[in-house]
């Protein structure tokens, strides 16, 4: 087959949808947690933790239970990085390259004491939407999930209560607290909230591919990252952007087969993709970040 | 982004509080290596080892024998060349987190070209050679990063980016012609470009890999701590970090100083192959130098922007890691990755917590002052 071809099939267009799963559900995990006022790159970290999580839990005690375990380790994480960075007041970015170390060699120690090999665990079920049609893709539980968590996260942070709350500790933490929110505890539930979307990405990567490897996001955490800054912080672009970056992820596995150096460059595209459009974006100014973004809360 | 800011500086009123700095360090320094031992000891207990056996054998795999020694202070090499680069950038209020990138492309780059040079280089030539073309080629992959911090994108997730462009890029040049024939490292380079191994001049770290590049880290990072604060770039990147908008106004070229720091940053990560592949190896394979990048971030964060203390946290990460080896056997070496990230944090909440202490007892002293 040829390259344009294989570019422009259904099978393209059934991985991208498969591909995006994670992406998606990690760049809401993302809004969730910088519209707070948070600043969050450890994303990656928190999918893989989620990722190992479940697995392990589904090798043992079936798919929906590992779902429920990734949901809790992420939560977990992003409680612990809104507590560390607004509690203890240490900055976002160090305690979040922190975060994305210990999961790296943590999931590693992890495996290596269930499964005595610190680079693969053991095969999972998952919920088997492997190959085959686009309907079957379509209809696949994790990617209904991400669309549902897309249109959550866009009508709770717009239209509700906590929302709101959050909003205004993202965009004024002062003027939020001025107003009588808990600030530090609003911050911390959002991350949490972020934290369990990116722990459910990371999941749904694993699942996918039957298994948990060492470092399987491969900076997926970072792309989905790189997709909210692009958006200018909103969930419904951020989600598009996904689905754009996965369509290069997409790419490579379609054009497998094809030249080893033409795989190198076709793998590098999403992140250059995503270079040039950071230029774009920062240079037109639309949209700027929540004004509170890495602001505390006292002080 | 406060974390490079030293009690001394901040308080420069006189002795009492220049004392209070020194004060800080040890503090900053003895948690650090406090926090390492107690999540270690941690680690090792949950594994069902025990903690007291795991940290005589990690001891005497590392400070135990001149091996060890040897051993550690070439783990702690590239440290100090990535801690200094991750640290130069945290003093213009940047975070580089892209020293693994740049420290990847400066190897391939230095490979390339060691191997490339007519064998009958003399090493006068062929070492500053190959070192200028590392820091060139590091400078270069942040060159993009400062680019885009000059039109307003942040500098922490174009690093990132640039990270996994570089990983894909290492593998295409190898695989283009870069890499031997059916091989996948670069030729061996040119023998008078490698730097000779310490054990030439003290045989007592005979069969360990520390070479040259480590006194070269150690020159390189006194030298560039002194200097920086001594000249007129050094100085207007410092008050960038404390308020950019201040120094606008002062007519201070905010971007180009942050570009400038950005770029120094790259080019001391790039310096960092003077440890993996001009003092170790002698060629460049994919891999080699990985994850010395981001433990750049850790040692400049314990550093605290001192000479000795960037020293300290390169050899305590450098212990770590030959430590890892030595109790591989009962503990997944991995273990010592966890404990990195958990003393970041550890130093990191002390720092806060030391910071808001020390800012009342200086008030404390100026009221008195005031009072007398």
């Amino acid at each position: 087959m040829s390259v344009l071809a294989s570019i422009a099939s259904v099978t393209m267009i059934a991985q991208t949808i498969r591909s995006a799963v994670p992406y998606v559900l990690a760049s809401q995990g993302g809004v969730w947690s910088e519209r707070s006022g948070v600043v969050n790159v450890a994303l990656e970290g928190m999918m893989l933790a989620g990722g190992l999580a479940g697995v392990a839990v589904a090798h043992a005690h079936g798919s929906v239970l590992g779902l429920v375990a990734a949901i809790g380790v992420g939560a977990a994480l992003g409680a612990i990085h809104a507590t560390v960075t607004e509690r203890g007041r240490i900055d976002a970015i160090v305690s979040g390259v922190a975060i994305n170390i210990v999961a790296l060699g943590g999931t590693r120690v992890v495996m290596r004491a269930l499964y005595q090999s610190s680079s693969n665990s053991p095969r999972v079920a998952g919920f088997g939407a492997d190959r085959g049609v686009l309907a079957r893709v379509a209809l696949d539980p994790m990617v209904i999930a991400s669309v549902v968590a897309v249109i959550i996260t866009m009508l709770a942070l717009s239209r509700t209560r906590f929302g709101l709350h959050v909003r205004a500790c993202g965009e004024g933490p002062l003027a939020a607290r001025a107003a009588g929110i808990a600030v530090v505890r609003t911050r911390i539930m959002a991350v949490a909230i972020g934290g369990a979307l990116a722990g459910l990405a990371g999941a749904a990567l694993a699942f996918d591919q039957h298994q948990f490897q060492s470092g399987m996001t491969g900076g997926r955490g970072f792309i989905a990252l790189a997709a909210v800054v692009l958006s200018g912080w909103r969930p419904g672009r951020a989600a598009a952007l996904c689905v754009v970056f996965a369509g290069l992820d997409a790419l490579q596995i379609v054009l497998q087969g094809h030249a080893r150096a033409f795989q190198d460059l076709v793998q590098m595209l999403p992140y250059v993709a995503a270079l040039v459009a950071l230029a774009f974006v920062a240079r037109s100014r639309r949209g700027g970040p929540p004004a509170g973004l890495g602001v505390a809360a006292e002080e | 982004m406060t974390i490079v800011e030293s009690p001394r500086r901040e308080n420069a009123r006189g002795r009492t509080v220049a004392f209070l700095g020194v004060e800080a360090d040890v503090w900053t320094i003895a948690s650090g290596a406090a926090a390492a031992q107690i999540a270690f000891a941690l680690l090792v207990w949950i594994y069902g080892q025990s903690p007291r056996a795991m940290t005589a054998l990690l001891f005497e795999g590392t400070w135990g024998s001149a091996y060890g020694i040897g051993q550690v202070l070439f783990k702690a090499t590239p440290l100090l060349f990535t801690g200094l680069a991750v640290h130069v950038a945290l003093r213009a209020g940047l975070f580089n987190v892209g020293a693994e990138g740049q420290l990847a492309i400066a190897s391939l780059a230095a490979g390339a070209v060691g191997a490339a040079l007519p064998a009958s280089t003399p090493a006068f030539v062929a070492i500053p050679i190959v070192a200028i073309v590392a820091a060139c080629a590091g400078a270069a992959w942040a060159a993009p990063a400062a680019g885009l911090r000059a039109v307003g994108a942040h500098e922490v997730i174009s690093t990132i980016l640039l990270n996994r462009v570089a990983d894909a890029l290492v593998g295409l040049l190898l695989g283009l012609g870069l890499a031997q024939k059916g091989g996948v490292r670069t030729a061996d380079m040119a023998a008078h470009a490698r730097l000779s191994r310490l054990d030439r001049f003290v045989p007592a770290f005979a069969g360990s890999a520390v070479s040259t590049a480590v006194i070269v880290g150690v020159a390189l990072v006194a030298l560039t701590l002194w200097l920086l604060p001594r000249t007129r770039a050094g100085r207007e990147q410092e008050l960038i970090a404390q308020n950019a908008e201040a120094c606008e106004v002062e007519r201070i070229p905010v971007r180009w100083r942050r570009g400038q720091a950005l770029v120094l940053s790259g080019a001391f990560a790039g310096l960092a192959s003077l440890g993996t592949v001009m003092g170790y190896k002698g060629y460049y394979e994919q891999g080699l130098g990985a994850g010395a990048g981001f433990t750049g971030l850790a040692v400049a964060i314990l550093g605290r922007g001192r000479i000795a203390g960037i020293v300290f946290a390169a050899l305590l990460f450098g212990t770590l890691a030959q430590g890892g080896l030595a109790i591989n056997a009962y503990v997944p070496s991995e273990a010592m990755e966890v404990i990195q990230g958990v003393v970041i944090v550890a130093v990191a909440l002390g720092d806060a917590r030391l910071r808001s202490w020390l800012g009342e007892k200086v008030r404390a002293i100026a009221l008195r002052g005031k009072v007398a």
